[in-house]
């Protein structure tokens, strides 16, 4: 019989722990326990025929620590080989009557994926997929991915069990005791993930004892449409006259687990601590008991490497503001791969309170897919939000749903059978919540009926590929009303229509409804208000619209959605209408300060001086401001520095301070078509080997508001990679940085390279290990033991050119 | 036998972290403390202390020194484990939140940024302090941790302290291929039990 048969009708028994049981025998604290299977194959196959004989249906392979990170290419093969002969061998030798099984375990890689660590992601998958492929050749049932503390990789191992077999897949993730993930992943982001990619089965093993899991599992049964599994540790370890002794017994720990079964789990066995005594109570417990029916949860949702967030309650804010559509300041971010200023939209977003961010960087003149995948993998580094990506490039959507930690929301697909065809794949393959435009090969119809046709239609195709209702969003499409004063309702109608008759969630974009028109958050709101009412569940929009926001806010607060109206009071009261800000200006009371402006750089006041530099810019040159204003404040601060007057955090702030300065500067010289007088390009970066950029970041910093056009490689960069940027830009200066003895050599190489190819870049080196000496002895042109003084070389070669 | 721990969180020493952001306590501005005071609010919030640590036994050749699952020649841990025969081997953490903080503001605030760096850096010291000053409310003389990369113990015995402590698997901790620690703020150490100067050293 089929694993997947058998576990429609009946609970599945796992075995318990391997690694007490194999210390018994005498493994050594640092050995891998994987070699076992070819030095010991009989105390492997003895283990697990006791754990067959006590009741257990599926074995999982001693494979836990199997892959090419530990041992090479041929040794992989003999582990996994005599793992998948000596688990078949116990079942052949088990007095068990049960259904026997065998799969393939697979743990975690033991390396943190990019970008907290350095492993990437592609590579995770691959390495996953050398196990994967054995495991198939060598008879695996099925594939158990377990003991994930980490949503990517957890994500990068199924992605690898899905590209290399077609066996059943159960995945299990290791929780802390705060009932989330180390890299911060709730249940629900992790069931929203797996059953969107297509796992079999889905739970929790390690970490814990059963009752301390409880509450996680119940988390699964409620919200997990699959099978959920239950491998929990015997409570945890102690020490008893030197021998590791567990707190939870067999009987508890069975009578425990009995609990959860009555509930809902489906697959049970035991983690570390658990032997086959603690097999055996539980099979005894729970054999006479009716396995709960795993049933459909109808969960529209999508999630992040922290949490999932779910439609059909609360209105869903979806940012627009990361898309170059009609922002010329965004398109020269583009042009330029400008990645702080796209990210910084995303925190502001983020901070005005939208749920998740759509992510739209289409330009003719870029490469698309790099930088969707880029701006996104940027994105899920310094932010929790889910993002939409945004494309009608596939190849784009693609890569960017491939490299997604979590389940994104797409945006988006349409009733033509083309599209259709080109995008269902992709989002059966990744996962992933679709929103569905009702237009087709006819264009937009301009009846609700019509509209409702072509939801249908898609909705029918998707189950094609088997994806189900939940997975699919219609966005009805708001037409202007200054085209048609009908428009409104043809989007509201079929909304309607959507919401209530075919039972699925909606989302539009609602600031197309006002196009022509003057003052155009005053209809978008009130059009906003209108669809919530017809079961709007999501809104493409502005989160700086405050009108917008009145609307949301109000509605929830209307609607039930907000206790107390606390999100409202909130809001509310701390709301100011715009004219008042203005008003509030400071005055230049000091007379240290030449003008209001220099001294809220000097204090390291942001919003302030980006306030004021707007207010000056409506009377001087943009750059006036920089040489009158802004460069001499930023002298003061870094002579203060060079005297010791001042500490680096006040430093940073005056920087800060400035950025905000320029980047007002920066809006109006893009209207005004002003040549940048910039000074010389800079290169910068951490070098190979070396991911600490702090310090980098601080002289990137001050050299970009001293004016210099900084490129900034970023950390971990190659001398190769290094060079071409020197010689791209014919970079007059290149500044590294390196904070460990250890990567110093990677330091004198990149100097090396650069003298050799590139004699006219001058080096200038910096970082926590370096001295005069040392930088004179890896030919490094240039120690700056600060930022400042980096800056201060900058200027002095500047001015030499 | 290795153990799993999960601490709550160590008392703040507020000079501590503000003499790693290169301040001096007493002379800072207003703006900083404030700063300072949000970032240290805000980075509490998203730590997580862990400790996984075992008990070995020290083998001595002439030239070699052993310790349960590793061997080294290092003379200076040598000199600072004399006279001890057990050593306690552990890896702490105060998780990935940290890390997270500090790249998010290295992007929008850089002094921040730095505030919370020098956060991380007193937090994962208070945590192995805790950690140590448990091991003497047991009744054990502790010498002064000694970590890979101090004097001549080569950073490489990260790979073998990481395999043996089961790092990854015990509390989330990894080492990268520079031998770095993800998450960043954590510490893995060898301390001697007893021997010669324990006493006045604790």
């Amino acid at each position: 019989m089929k694993l997947l048969e058998y576990m429609k009708e009946n609970i599945l028994y796992l075995d318990g722990g391997m690694g007490t049981l194999l210390q018994a025998e005498g493994l050594q604290p640092g050995e891998h326990p994987e070699r076992w299977n070819y030095e010991h194959p009989e105390v492997i196959v003895k283990l697990q025929r006791m754990y067959f004989d006590a009741g257990t249906n599926l074995i999982i392979s001693n494979t836990f620590g199997a892959n090419t990170l530990k041992f090479d290419p041929e040794e992989l093969e003999r582990i996994v080989k005599s793992a998948l002969e000596n688990a078949r061998k116990a079942a052949a030798e088990s007095t068990g009557k049960q259904e026997k099984f065998v799969a393939l375990d697979i743990g975690p890689s033991g390396r943190l994926l990019k970008p907290y660590g350095d492993f990437d992601f592609e590579d995770a998958v691959t390495l996953f997929a050398e196990t994967v492929k054995l495991g198939v050749k060598y008879g695996a049932d099925a594939i158990f991915i377990e003991t994930m503390n980490d949503s990517y990789e957890t994500k990068a191992a199924l992605l690898a069990a899905k590209e290399h077999s077609d066996l059943p897949v159960l995945v299990s993730n290791a929780y802390s005791e705060d009932g989330k993930l180390m890299t911060g992943a709730s249940p629900e982001a992790m069931i929203a993930l797996l059953e969107g990619m297509g796992a079999d089965a889905i739970g929790v093993n390690c970490s814990l004892g059963p009752k301390a899991l409880a509450p996680i599992v119940e988390k699964y049964l409620e919200k997990a449409s699959l099978p959920v599994l239950l491998k929990p540790n015997a409570g945890l370890p102690r020490d008893v006259d030197g021998k590791t002794v567990f707190d939870v017994l067999p009987e508890e720990f069975s009578e425990d687990v009995a609990a959860l079964v009555e509930k809902g789990v489906r697959i049970v066995g035991g983690c570390c601590g658990t032997t086959p005594d603690y097999i055996r109570a539980t099979v005894e417990k729970t054999k006479a008991l009716q396995p709960v029916p795993v049933t459909e949860k109808n969960i529209t949702w999508v999630s992040s490497y922290t949490h999932a967030v779910e439609f059909g309650g609360s209105p869903v804010l979806i940012g627009e503001r990361i898309n170059p559509t009609g922002k010329k300041r965004f398109k020269q971010a583009l042009v330029e791969k400008d990645l702080d200023y796209i990210l910084n939209e995303g925190i502001a977003q983020q901070e005005k309170g939208v749920h998740i961010l759509d992510v739209n960087v289409g330009l003719p003149e870029i490469d698309e897919a790099e930088m969707l995948k880029n701006v996104s993998f940027e994105l899920q580094a310094i932010l929790d939000l889910p993002l939409q990506i945004d494309t009608t490039d596939i190849a784009a959507m693609e890569q960017a749903l491939r490299r997604y930690n979590g389940k994104a929301m797409i945006n988006s697909v349409n009733g033509k059978e083309e599209n259709m065809r080109a995008i269902f794949p992709l989002v059966k393959k990744y996962g992933g919540l679709l929103v569905a435009l009702t237009l087709d090969e006819d264009g937009i119809p301009e009846t609700a009926e019509k509209r409702v046709e072509i939801a249908e239609k898609i909705l029918k195709t998707a189950a094609e590929y088997g994806i189900a209702k939940k997975d699919i969003i219609f966005d009805t499409l708001a037409m202007t009303i200054s085209a048609d004063p009908k428009a409104a309702f043809a989007t509201v109608d079929s909304l309607r229509e959507i919401r209530h008759r075919l039972g699925c969630h909606t989302s539009l974009g609602v600031s197309n409804i006002s196009f022509g028109l003057p003052n155009r958050d005053f209809i978008n709101s009130t059009f906003f208000a209108m669809a919530l009412e017809n079961g709007l569940s999501a809104a493409i929009m502005n989160p700086h619209s405050a009108d917008m926001m009145k609307t949301y806010y109000a509605y929830r607060a209307l609607h039930g959605y907000d206790e107390n109206c606390g999100d409202y009071i909130r809001f509310a009261s701390a709301f100011v209408p715009a004219a008042a800000v203005s008003a509030a200006q400071p005055a230049a009371e000091e007379k240290e300060f030449r003008s209001a402006l220099q001294k809220a750089i000097v204090k390291g006041l942001k919003e302030q001086a980006g306030d004021l530099t707007a207010k000056l810019l409506e009377t001087e040159k943009p750059l006036e401001i920089v040489q009158k204003e802004i460069i001499p404040a930023l002298d003061i601060v870094g002579q203060g520095f060079e005297a010791k007057t001042v500490y680096l955090p006040q430093l940073l702030m005056a920087a800060e301070a400035a950025k905000s300065a320029f980047e007002k500067i920066k809006a109006a010289m893009s209207l005004e078509k002003e040549p940048a007088a910039a000074k010389c390009s800079f290169v910068l970066a951490t070098v190979k080997g070396d991911i600490h950029d702090i310090g980098k970041n601080i002289v990137k910093l001050l050299l970009e508001n001293y004016g210099f056009a900084v490129s900034d490689l970023g950390r971990d960069i190659a001398p190769q990679e290094i060079l071409e940027e020197v010689q791209r830009l014919h970079a007059p200066m290149c500044g590294l940085s390196a904070l460990m003895t250890t990567t110093v050599p990677a330091m004198e190489e990149t100097i090396q390279l650069i003298h050799t190819e590139a004699p006219w870049c001058k080096v200038v080196v910096g970082g926590a290990v370096l001295t005069q000496e040392y930088a004179d002895r890896i030919g490094a042109d240039k120690y700056a033991k600060d930022a400042m003084e980096a800056v201060r070389y900058a200027d002095e070669i500047n001015g030499s050119l | 036998m290795i153990y799993t721990k999960k601490y709550p969180a160590p008392i703040v020493n507020e000079r501590e972290c503000l003499r790693y952001a290169g301040t001096a306590p007493q002379t800072i501005s207003e703006g900083e403390k404030a700063l300072f005071s949000e970032c240290l609010t805000e980075a509490l919030a998203g730590l997580s202390y862990q400790v996984c640590w075992g008990r070995f036994p020290i083998r001595r050749t002439e030239t070699t020194l052993e310790i349960g699952f590793f061997q080294t020649d290092s003379l200076a841990l040598r000199k600072n484990l004399e006279g001890c025969e057990e050593a306690i081997l552990f890896a702490a953490t105060i998780g990935i939140g940290i890390d997270r903080l500090i790249r998010r503001y290295s992007l929008l605030s850089p002094a921040k940024a730095l505030f919370f760096q020098a956060i991380g850096a007193e937090r994962i010291e208070s945590l192995c302090d805790a950690f140590c000053a448990e091991r003497k409310e047991e009744g054990l003389k502790l010498r002064p941790r000694f970590s890979p990369g101090y004097g001549d113990l080569p950073l490489e015995l990260q790979r073998e302290l990481f395999r043996g402590l089961d790092c990854a698997r015990k509390i989330g901790l990894t080492l990268n291929e520079s031998l770095l620690m993800s998450p960043s703020k954590s510490v893995t150490a060898i301390a001697g039990i007893g021997g010669a100067e324990a006493e006045k050293n604790i």
